[in-house]
């Protein structure tokens, strides 16, 4: 039981990191119906981006954040004028196919200027734990768990609350129609993936400190796994997004402390297989028509 | 039909030197090939072949890009450095020439790799792939086309051998192989570091496994007892939950057999953790990403298997290391030392025989090589070097306490 609690905080700090990955590709998908293959390369730039800034310009934990979700968030905006803007009247397998294209621009632009080599960190937060009862939590689980934490409350509160996060969701419903209502369109998606890619800037920083390291390819796995988080919580829904992201996290990591390592990507993807059997929508989708 | 001029000349060109190639071979180096058991399937002829032309061009086939991509940029450095070198000399015979190209780490790029190499650039030989899976892949066309790969680092286990359980003719490496490092290992624990019960992590790959396996025999053999196997993937970066499970079991030390970004994040999650008993691994610990991302606090008492030191440098060794840094920035590891070694095992037998194909291969074998990884001629029946292991430990982020381990 001890360890089964000790396991449970485990997979809670790995799943924090695959939901605010995931939010990214939930929020593109809700407004655009764009599957953002390119997100999990802006969660390696955010890595990229706290290596430089916390090296170079000797930046402490939350300056750095900060730095790493704008330039994240700018390059978000600068990918979907770029690249998707022109495409957006375009048949839909277009989008994801230059989605997977200007995914491997990013990693291979920056192993071209970074090399190959991994990039660690200097220690930004002290080196501490907490002991309570059976359970310890390091400072960094700590700042992981709260920082997605006071990430996903903002976000919501954006989207529920301002005028923009109106005609986020607006522009989702209906494109047209938001259009008709004088929202401006490009700037509604352009914020969407300011915001998106800002989290997945958060993230890149936070799993670069935790694992003390940055490669140029880091975002490749951490970038499938939050999409089949969005998927398993139901793909343009933000709450399922983070539950799914989680979920995800904890079924790993309690797959490999009871059962056998090799069969966790099995498992984990056979009980995503199984929820979308019986929930083709994801757990917190809306099953609606597609409209033809 | 536009035939160009280039072409219709280089194969004139071609077609002549393969005449003289073979007017001329019977005469010299040849003479021992009688008694090759090898190569009676591929080349029923003696070990022939053409003359070498004034520039050489050898192949240099690496993983480049790709997760895998330091040990092959590194060895891709070092093999340069080895030609740079070779075309420094004033009394070299003819000027050597790398063909540079990427496999990605990936098996199937590497044959594409080789085929480009050996029907497009024409190369004499090949130097790399770094790691055993696209090494391995890439024999058998060497074998069939005469054109032999000498691996710096496919340790694998029986990595030479086909099914039938003879050597692929054409191939060679220069490091030991992976039952023999974790053979070394698990004495060295056994008797050096006295431990008793181990934990044994392995990447689910041929290279963690053949490691893990080759550990655990010798070391179960010799009395000591395996407490407890962690398998994890490659990629994996979030290893807590093997932390914690091992947490409640009684061990005295923890042999990691994997590559560099896991391992490192192995020993840090341990350490991390609170884990104290002696942290022992194979060459995959031999890279500096390993050393920068576990750093300076957490790199003591880790001990693992290498075939470089540059501790007590020979004076080739030191020239290497200088060129090296001058030239890259940085210290060479392991893998740039071995790559080298491969390097100059080709050119100098390329030079000694002055002809490619079975005459070159035929040198090879017979090599009694010295080169910066030690000395060493080849075991006939496996295409591996006899050589001695090395166990280094690893002092606040420095290598130090260089022992050589024998393993029976």
């Amino acid at each position: 039981m001890d360890q089964f609690l000790q396991q449970l905080v485990n997979g809670l700090s790995l799943g924090s990191i695959y939901a605010l990955v995931a939010l990214g590709y939930t929020m593109v998908y809700g407004i655009i119906k764009l599957i953002n293959f390119a997100h999990g390369d802006v969660y390696m730039i955010g890595a990229y981006t706290a290596y430089w800034v916390t090296t170079y310009f000797g930046l402490s934990f939350l300056p750095a954040l900060l730095v790493c979700m704008v330039v994240c968030g700018l390059l978000g905006v600068l990918i979907e004028r770029i690249a998707y803007k022109p495409l957006r009247k375009a048949p839909r397998i277009t989008a994801l196919i230059t989605a997977i294209g200007v995914s491997y621009v990013i990693e291979y632009t920056t192993q071209f200027f970074m090399g190959t080599s991994v990039r660690t960190y200097p220690p930004l937060l002290p080196n501490q734990s907490w002991t309570f009862g059976p359970i310890t939590i390091t400072y960094l689980q700590f700042v992981i768990f709260s920082v997605t934490l006071v990430l996903c409350v903002l976000l919501t509160l954006i989207i529920q609350k301002t005028k923009i996060g109106r005609a986020m969701r607006a522009v989702s419903a209906d494109e047209n129609a938001a259009k008709l209502m004088g929202i401006s369109v490009d700037n509604t998606i352009s914020f969407t993936f300011f915001l998106g890619s800002a989290l997945a800037g958060a993230a890149g920083i936070l799993v670069g400190i935790y694992y003390n390291s940055a490669t140029p390819l880091m975002g490749m796995v951490p970038g499938l796994k939050a999409f089949v988080a969005a998927v398993f919580g139901g793909i343009g829904s933000i709450p399922g997004a983070m539950v799914g992201g989680l979920f995800i996290g904890i079924c790993e990591t309690l797959v490999t402390a009871y059962g056998n390592s090799m069969y966790r990507d099995a498992i984990v993807y056979g009980i995503l297989i199984l929820v979308l059997i019986i929930r083709p929508a994801g757990l917190f989708g809306k099953a609606e028509k597609e409209k033809v | 039909m536009n035939f160009d001029v280039t072409k219709k000349s280089a194969a004139v060109f071609l077609s002549a030197a393969m005449l003289a190639g073979c007017s001329s071979a019977p005469a010299d180096s040849s003479s021992d090939a009688a008694d090759s058991n090898a190569g009676s399937e591929t080349n029923t002829e003696q070990a022939s072949g053409n003359k070498v032309s004034d520039t050489v061009k050898i192949g240099l086939n690496f993983e480049l890009t790709g997760e895998l991509s330091d040990y092959g940029i590194k060895e891709l450095n070092g093999a340069k450095i080895a030609i740079k070198h070779f075309n420094e000399r004033e009394d070299k015979p003819f000027t050597v020439e790398g063909v540079e190209i990427d496999d990605k780490g990936d098996t199937q790029e590497s044959i594409t790799a080789i085929t480009r190499l050996v029907e497009q650039d024409g190369v004499v030989g090949v130097v790399g792939p770094a790691t055993s899976g696209a090494s391995i892949a890439t024999y058998d066309f060497a074998s069939q086309k005469a054109t032999p790969v000498i691996s710096p680092s496919a340790t694998q286990v029986n990595a030479m051998m086909k099914a039938d359980g003879t050597p692929y003719e054409y191939a060679w490496r220069v490091c030991f192989e992976d039952s023999v490092q974790g053979a070394g290992m698990a004495v060295y624990d056994y008797e050096t570091l006295g431990a008793k019960k181990v934990v044994i992590f392995n990447a689910n790959s041929d290279y963690g496994r053949g490691l893990a396996d080759a550990f655990k025999t010798k070391f179960t053999e010799l009395g000591g007892e395996i407490v407890d196997t962690v398998e994890f993937g490659a990629g994996d970066k979030d290893f807590s939950s093997y932390v914690t499970r091992i947490k409640s079991l009684d061990y005295d030390c923890i042999y990691i057999a994997g590559y560099y970004n896991e391992s490192a994040q192995i020993v840090n999650q341990l350490k991390a953790d609170g884990v104290s008993v002696p942290i022992t691994g194979a060459d995959g610990f031999d890279s500096a990403d390993f050393r920068n991302q576990i750093g300076k606090d957490n790199a003591n008492d880790i001990f693992y298997t290498t075939a470089y030191t540059s501790a007590d440098p020979s004076d080739e060794l030191k020239k290497f290391i200088d060129d090296y840094q001058a030239e890259y920035g940085e210290e060479p590891g392991m893998f740039a030392a071995l790559s080298y070694d491969a390097t100059n095992l080709l050119l100098s037998s390329l030079e000694a025989t002055g002809e490619d194909g079975a005459a070159l291969n035929k040198e090879i074998e017979n090599a009694n090589f010295s080169g910066i990884t030690g000395s060493f001629t080849f075991d006939k029946d496996t295409h591996t070097p006899n050589k001695s292991i090395l166990i280094v430990e690893l002092v606040d982020g420095e290598q130090a306490n260089t022992t050589e381990q024998k393993v029976d």
